[in-house]
């Protein structure tokens, strides 16, 4: 297993992409978008296209039906973080099958956490409407004033949390 | 001026969709360079044992800022066509304080997630697995929280807009902060050694 690149090389390579996307594209990165997306299949899957079309937290996600997801440019891009990672981590030799944690706490105990951390920012980043990704990088490049706010308010609550989650990774 | 490409007409809407994949492959590939697959990397910044996340993002940041901003100067990139996230004050404050505490105790974001998962990280599939929940959730309240979720509209706005000054003093200030950042960084690391 290799060690990672500098964390400062790492970032100039990631806001290269970022800043290729905007002049390619004319929009940034995201990552939670894809997610709704996929949901939003789900969901007309689960009670069919024209109940799930009829929910407004739930139409813009669907403009072609069901497919919609399909053709949404922000989960072929997250096809593409995934390949990405994967190759990257082959290279390196850091394609690992297992649970990462804590010192602390079980492998159990880890999964369900990540689960409920993941749940949290399942609505987080629909009320911020984005994610690290879409709003912190991409809207705090371009100055946007709802992408400072959430990357104040991330960081600021993640602190002030932090102490009292210790157990979770020290 | 000669981009956006989607925008002065040089890439359509399906040359849009293919590039996604390759801007995605990217992405993922230097979040992984950077060590951002793993959650308890990741967590460490909140402790201030690791600050890669710092580091990676800011640096990033930074560099499309920078980037983005010079390119427009020089008239190859219009600034005004790039998309803008539409700003919702008091919403956007409590989905970034709620998506903290499940970064916090998640150890990944939905990006990193993504790539935990695609290097065989199972808690990655964890995370995956509570976004997709999560937002279910979210849109089975969505009527009762529709007026909240749309309240304090700003539109698309930056906060050079707000502040009533040039965006070139904007892009200064957030390139001093960061630089700031990194220096206090190093600090942190040698006094830590």
């Amino acid at each position: 297993m290799t060690a990672y690149d500098d964390p400062y090389l790492a970032g100039v390579g990631l806001g290269a992409v970022l800043l290729g996307a905007y002049v390619v594209v004319g929009h940034g990165l995201g990552a939670s978008g894809a997610f709704a997306s996929v949901v939003a299949a789900g969901t007309a899957a689960a009670v069919g296209t024209a109940r799930a079309s009829a929910l407004p937290a739930v139409a813009p996600y669907l403009p072609q039906g069901i497919t919609s997801f399909l053709r949404d440019w922000f989960v072929l891009e997250l096809v593409g973080v995934a390949l990405g990672g994967f190759c990257s981590a082959w290279l390196a030799g850091r394609l690992r099958a297992r649970v990462e944690r804590g010192p602390r706490v079980n492998n159990a105990q880890r999964m369900y956490a990540a689960l409920v951390g993941g749940v949290l920012m399942g609505v987080g980043a629909k009320f911020a409407r984005g994610c690290t990704s879409g709003q912190a990088l991409t809207g705090g490049a371009l100055l946007s004033a709802g992408g400072w706010i959430f990357i104040a308010t991330c960081f600021v609550s993640a602190y002030v949390v932090a102490p009292f989650a210790r157990r979770l990774w020290q | 001026m000669t981009a956006p490409l989607t925008e002065t007409g040089a890439l359509g809407s399906v040359g849009e969709l293919l590039v996604a994949p390759l801007i995605g492959f990217g992405f993922g590939w230097f979040l992984e360079r950077g060590g951002l697959g793993h959650a308890p990397k990741l967590a460490g910044q909140f402790y201030l044992t690791d600050l890669t996340v710092f580091k990676v993002m800011f640096s990033a940041l930074v560099t499309a800022m920078l980037g983005a901003f010079w390119l427009d100067q020089i008239g190859l990139l219009d600034l005004r066509l790039v998309y803008v996230p539409e700003t919702f004050v008091v919403p956007q404050a409590i989905g970034g304080m709620v998506f903290g505490v499940g970064f916090l105790i998640g150890g990944l974001c939905p990006g990193t997630s993504c790539v935990a998962a695609a290097t065989g990280r199972l808690d990655g599939l964890a995370v995956i697995g509570g976004m997709l929940t999560g937002i279910a959730v979210f849109n089975t309240m969505f009527d009762r929280i529709a007026r909240f979720y749309e309240s304090t509209a700003l539109g698309a706005v930056t906060l050079t807009d707000l502040a009533g000054v040039s965006r070139g003093t904007g892009v200064a200030c957030v390139t001093a902060m960061a630089l700031t950042g990194f220096a206090l960084a190093a600090r942190m690391e040698r006094l830590r050694r």
